[in-house]
């Protein structure tokens, strides 16, 4: 019939406008900036470095080993590694970043910078409101405005981050009880005072990875719990250690988070220990 | 011999476009449409000739948004080449990354887990569905149908990016496939959101039919219009849902059974007359073939891994050769030929970018119908210039 | 389907004069190709497409392919005559040598072919022809005439590697401008030196986009 195709669409309109004054879910207008959605846990912008600890020049993971500058498919980061060494989460003495800047006027949020990097110190950021009105000064940061803490990180990927602190926790034991046993072959070997084989660091503590994982995942949850206000400026909250002897009072969600196996990245090889120099 | 079973004419030039004589009326005009006009899809120019309203000669012109994409591919190593297939053809970042990673499998002879195909197969077929659903809205929007059926159906691809970025971390540019497997693997969570999605997705498709599948002015203005005929069509190299309009039987996954195709139960939708209305039509029945492999694919999905643990990602560097590995992307047959020579960057390569591709029988399709079509039989072929320039 | 030595064999057969040539494919996955000779070529690819059994009938991809001189270092034995004292006297001696002797290979353009048959399903044969060199026997016969899927991406390999293409109905440049003088994917090609100026260049750019202009002022280059 000529003209029933005009009658269907007007009825479909008729439905539409009074169905958007009724139904709850069609009022889909969310009023930024005061309201914001939730990003999905996944989401990536621009990639942040990761620190340990209060000081973020002291606790940066990366030690410069300059993979990510090499894989970097735009080739935005630029790295110019340290004359001196510091201690890493191991405790073993490592060249820092003396300059890290990533040029974001560039990077194409790839994150194959945070795949390649063996050491868990580059991570994927979802702040997105980075607008500037100085074009290439404002664009390019350096590694004081890439540094976030290990809370953050927590904060805004939490079961990714919990899957890599159990990772590092575990490796730090490792490497522990590999010095603890060369310490105690050579003590009973020369029956002489135990070498100092674990070489003393500030963070340093004993702690099984099976302690570690719940422990750190409960203090993931509680920092996600916060007021999600990702934008704002990030104040951690002065944690010392790695953040894996928090407090662990669970409730069902942070048990439920502290199970979830660690798949992220699992089937990749991680070049660990590769390019430690 | 011509899928149709008639040996092609041997006249020389039978795969040319017509020369089409003015009637002599009145002068000659030369038109450029676009590069900055509404229909073009982004920037592209088509030089016409009108006789009057008649369209008698038209040639396409691009090039506006040229990178260099294949060199860019030979400069760096093969992973980091793997962002950049996502800018190909933005719509469908997720079959070009798997295009590309099959053409690398293919070259090294690695294996993919199991869990990692369907992953594949899920995302690919999600790709498709918004892919279609998009390009029927900007149809639609083409024919003066401003704004509404475009918002349908974008309403429907929001859900469906949703869904990439909370496995993906980004919307359009995934960066998701490897060689080897995917990057992460989905969670519970996402699979079931999946489920839900995908079971909203039928009702989305009877409302969409609803709606145009008998709206007069659709028919009246796609059908008989911009009619390609099969052996043009093969002749032409035009390949995906323009191909297999024009009534060829022929889908890369069904030929090729690339991944695990072979496991699902589809059909392959098939035009009559190779106008706009069977370009339409296909797409949308083939919508309603990737709801039931996706159905498929939900329900089977294996537990393991999803990447293969032997699958190298840093100094990947395969042995001399070449491969040429070939999907069926929304748009058409998507390929990549790379030749290695050892080292860490690939040697030669190459996209084959199905839009570039089916844009060569513009012309024949255009000449002899009025101004106005032209702008409907471009909308029809389905192009994304991020793709056609490269 | 045939393999690529039968298809050799069938060509032979088809086209008296044609010469094959298969170009083995170390890679797992075993896509040998078919390396054809230029005056044939139209022959050779009509017969592809039209024989009953092969039936390839779906060209699919075109591409270019450029492989530079390469610089050959040899070892050649030479025999010379040298002078030297035998029982006295002096006379000339042969005498063999080993001698590294570099020879440059010409290098050349390749036009590779992915042919599929949409009626048979079955696929890939890959077809290549090869310039005599790089810089002015550069021509080849198009394919376009049998396979219209050609038509674009013969004229991409001319605008992108500079292989010109004989009976191609209409060989334009097609993704850089007309004006533009170099083929950008040869592995030689040089960027000029002005192609990132901007109008805000700063840093590297900018010093790069004054020395073009002092270049300019001074009537080194014209733009």
């Amino acid at each position: 019939m000529l003209g029933d195709g005009i009658l269907k669409g007007l009825a479909e309109t008729a439905k539409n406008f009074a169905g958007s004054f009724v139904s709850k879910e069609r009022m889909t207008t969310v009023e930024y900036p005061e309201e914001r959605l939730p990003l999905p846990e996944a989401a990536r912008n621009f990639p942040f470095l990761v620190y340990d600890g209060d000081d973020w020049e002291k606790g940066l993971r990366c030690v410069a080993c300059q993979i990510c500058e090499k894989e970097c498919p735009p080739k935005c980061i630029y790295i110019e590694k340290s004359k001196d060494k510091k201690p890493d989460y191991v405790g073993k003495p490592q060249i820092y970043p003396a300059k890290f800047d990533i040029d974001i006027s560039v990077c194409m949020s790839c994150q194959i910078c945070v795949e390649v990097c063996p050491f868990e110190a580059i991570k994927m950021n979802t702040e997105f409101e980075l607008a500037t009105d100085d074009r290439f000064g404002g664009l390019l940061l350096d590694r004081k405005e890439l540094a976030r803490s290990n809370e953050y990180y927590h904060q805004i990927h939490p079961t990714e981050a919990s899957e890599v602190d159990a990772r590092l926790a575990e490796e730090k034991a490792k490497v522990e009880a590999k010095a603890k046993a060369a310490a105690e072959a050579a003590a009973a070997k020369a029956a002489a005072p135990p070498a100092a084989a674990a070489p003393a660091t500030p963070i340093a503590k004993p702690a099984a990875p099976v302690e570690a994982r719940p422990a750190t995942a409960a203090k993931a949850a509680e920092v996600a719990k916060a007021p999600a206000a990702a934008t704002a400026p990030v104040a951690p909250k002065p944690v010392p250690g790695t953040g894996s002897d928090g407090a662990a009072s669970m409730t069902p969600e942070d048990k439920k988070a502290a199970e979830t196996p660690a798949k992220t990245n699992e089937g990749e090889p991680k070049a660990q220990g590769e390019p430690k120099e | 011999m011509s899928p149709s079973g008639i040996k092609t004419e041997k006249l020389a030039g039978w795969n040319r476009p017509p020369v089409i004589e003015s009637d002599g009326e009145g002068e000659l005009l030369e038109v450029a449409m676009g590069p900055h006009h509404p229909s073009t899809h982004g920037v592209f120019r088509m030089d016409v000739v009108l006789d009057g309203e008649r369209v008698i000669k038209l040639k396409p012109v691009f090039g506006y948004l040229h990178r260099n994409h294949e060199q860019l591919g030979e400069r760096q190593s093969y992973l980091a080449s793997m962002p950049y297939t996502d800018r190909l053809d933005y719509f469908c970042s997720l079959t070009n990354n798997w295009a590309y990673a099959l053409a690398v499998e293919k070259l090294v002879g690695q294996e993919v887990p199991e869990r990692a195909e369907y992953l594949r197969v899920i995302l690919a077929e999600l790709t498709r569905i918004q892919n279609h659903a998009s390009t029927i809205g900007f149809l639609l929007q083409e024919m003066g149908a401003s704004g509404t059926p475009l918002m349908y159906a974008f309403r429907e691809r929001e859900k469906i990016l949703d869904l990439f970025e909370s496995l993906t971390g980004s919307r359009m540019m995934c960066n998701y496939m490897r060689f080897g497997g995917c990057r992460v693997d989905a969670s519970p969570a996402w699979l079931e959101a999946t489920r839900k999605v995908v079971a909203g997705l039928p009702a989305f498709v009877d409302e969409f039919e609803r709606f145009l599948m008998t709206n007069e002015i659709l028919m009246a203005r796609c059908q008989g219009i911009g009619v390609l005929k099969p052996d043009l069509a093969v002749n032409a190299g035009i390949s995906g849902p323009m191909l297999r309009a024009t009534g060829v039987n022929y889908d890369i996954r069904k030929v090729d059974h690339y991944g695990i195709y072979d496991r699902f139960k589809f059909r392959v939708p098939l035009g009559d007359h190779g106008d706009i209305y069977d370009r339409y039509m296909v797409r949308m029945l083939e919508m309603r073939e990737s709801i039931l492999i996706l159905n498929q694919a939900l329900k089977d999905l294996p537990a393991g891994p999803v990447m293969d643990p032997k699958a190298k990602i840093r100094n990947f560097r395969p042995k001399a050769g070449e491969s040429y590995g070939r999907i069926e992307a929304p748009k058409g047959e998507l390929g990549f030929y790379l030749i290695s020579d050892g080292g860490p960057n690939p040697y030669r390569y190459r996209v084959r970018p199905p839009s570039f591709i089916n844009l060569t029988v513009l012309e024949d399709m255009c000449l002899g119908s009025n101004v106005a079509d032209v702008v409907l039989i471009f909308g029809s072929v389905d192009i994304v210039l991020g793709e056609v320039d490269r | 389907m045939k393999s690529v030595e039968e298809i050799k064999a069938a060509i032979e057969a088809a086209v008296p004069g044609a010469v094959v040539k298969v170009i083995l494919n170390p890679a797992p996955n075993a896509q040998h190709s078919l390396l054809i000779d230029a005056p044939h070529a139209v022959a050779v690819a009509e017969f592809l497409r039209d024989d009953d059994e092969l039936a390839l009938d779906f060209l699919s991809n075109v591409t270019g392919v450029d492989f530079l001189d390469k610089e050959i270092a040899e070892k050649v034995k030479v025999t010379r005559q040298v002078p030297k004292e035998v029982d006295g006297v002096q006379q000339m001696v042969d005498e063999t040598v080993e001698e590294t002797r570099k020879r440059v290979e010409p290098g050349y353009l390749e036009a590779v072919y992915h042919l599929f048959s949409v009626s048979k399903k079955h696929g890939p044969v890959i077809i290549r022809m090869r310039t005599a060199n790089r810089t002015d026997l550069v021509e080849l016969p198009s394919l376009t005439p049998i396979w219209r899927s050609a038509e674009f991406q013969e004229r991409e390999v001319f605008d992108l590697f500079g292989i010109v293409f004989t009976g191609h109905p209409d060989l334009r440049r097609i993704l850089m401008w007309d004006e533009f003088k170099d083929h950008p994917m040869r592995r030689d090609y040089v960027e000029p030196d002005d192609y990132e100026y901007e109008p805000t260049a700063h840093d590297d750019v900018l010093k790069r986009a004054q020395a073009h202009k002092a270049k300019v002022s001074a009537g080194e280059v014209s733009q």
